[in-house]
């Protein structure tokens, strides 16, 4: 079985053609809101992809074998929820007791990742896909490099745009958001790379 | 009573959970590529938002300060669950075409940000007022933004033709990047008007 391109192709699907900012509309609270400098938008995007990536492993678990085996998955949302909340609080203190560096690098963000939408988004396309438990782990980390690599990107673009003449009205949001715009646009064209 | 209306409009304008406080943005994004999504994304997100500024509201004397965040979002996703199969069995179009984002109505900043900043610091009848004007705010920029897009992207509004069968698709209207476009350039327009004509509206 060539499972190995498959996993592949799904992890360039999910960072390219899916990308989850720009075609998905995942996560724009983070993506306009923490993008004005490139090294705290990297910050942001490396604290986001750890937490995806525990959070894919964690609620593809707890999905499959306490919600879907007991069939309580209208408990979805709230289980998930609780699981991102308490998995940010989790991640928090052990950055904090094991590397402080990192933990003044990513302080300040990592409480705004729970209500980050492309990590929720995240957890409820696993089993709307029907990822099995590697799929999952894949699409996961896919996911958060995505994120990172759209909110570092237009965080470049924001910090060239400062010295350009912009009109008094398009200054900050609106600006930013023809910027994404564009850049969404070029993202388009990645659909034409592979099909998963 | 004047005061109650200040409440109202202050969401309507001033206050504008989009073009002022530029939060919520994924679902104005994601799902305003026609005017009925957009309209059914707004009542959604209002009935979310009413419900739970009326119960913490009424609760708050009662939620320790140190766990009101973890509360509110217990709350919150309650609403957002009977939303979903409420949606799901009655209008399962509209279900579909929103897809994953009733759920993701949960972390809708706009949701959690009104219960910290009002809900729980304001009487039941204010709450009200504020969730109220809050929700016509949210939902006529929404309405706004997919009349433009599915005007210019399908040749129609809220499914009847305008510029008859002649007129060819404007598919970057409908595709991500014409939303992000859109949405910068009615921003800027909004901001402009409220340059403008902004500081007699009160």
């Amino acid at each position: 079985m060539d499972s190995l391109q498959y996993l592949l192709l799904l992890f360039i699907s999910t960072v390219l053609i899916n990308n989850f900012v720009l075609i998905q509309f995942l996560g724009i609270c983070p993506f306009l809101g923490v993008s004005r400098y490139v090294e705290t938008a990297f910050s942001m995007g490396l604290a986001a992809t750890f937490v995806m990536t525990m959070t894919a492993f964690a609620t593809y678990f707890i999905n499959t074998f306490i919600l879907e085996a007991l069939n309580l998955e209208f408990l979805q949302y709230m289980s998930f929820i609780i699981v991102i909340a308490s998995l940010v609080q989790f991640v928090e203190m052990f950055i904090k007791k094991v590397s402080p560096v990192l933990y003044k690098a990513l302080g300040i963000y990592l409480p705004l990742i729970t209500t980050n939408c492309a990590i929720m988004g995240m957890a409820l396309l696993i089993p709307q896909n029907d990822y099995n438990f590697i799929e999952s782990i894949v699409f996961g980390f896919g996911a958060g490099v995505g994120f990172t690599l759209a909110i570092v990107l237009i965080a470049g673009l924001r910090q060239e745009i400062q010295f350009g003449d912009v009109p008094q009205d398009l200054k900050g949001m609106p600006i930013t958001l023809i910027l994404a715009g564009l850049m969404a646009l070029a993202f388009m064209g990645f659909a034409g790379l592979a099909v998963v | 009573m004047k005061n109650y209306l200040d409440i109202f409009k202050n969401g309507l304008w001033n206050e504008n959970p989009i073009f002022k406080l530029i939060i919520g943005l994924c679902p104005t994004l994601a799902v305003t590529n026609t005017v009925v999504n957009g309209f059914a994304m707004g009542m959604a997100t209002g009935f979310v938002l009413i419900s739970s500024e009326i119960v913490i509201s009424l609760i708050k004397k009662w939620i320790p300060n140190d766990v009101r965040i973890p509360s509110f979002i217990l709350i919150i996703v309650t609403f957002v669950t009977f939303t979903d199969y409420f949606l799901g069995a009655f209008f399962p179009d509209i279900a579909d075409a929103l897809a994953l984002f009733i759920p993701l109505i949960v972390v809708n900043c706009l949701i959690l940000g009104r219960q910290e900043a009002f809900a729980s610091q304001n009487p039941t009848r204010k709450a009200i007022f504020d969730a109220v004007g809050m929700t016509v705010g949210f939902t006529w920029v929404l309405v706004a933004l997919s009349a433009i897009r599915e005007l210019f992207g399908f040749g129609t509004l809220a499914g009847v033709e305008i510029f008859g069968a002649g007129y060819t698709d404007m598919i970057i209207m409908i595709l991500p990047g014409g939303a992000f476009l859109t949405l910068g350039v009615l921003v800027g327009f909004l901001n402009f008007l409220d340059r403008k004509v902004g500081s007699d509206n009160g």
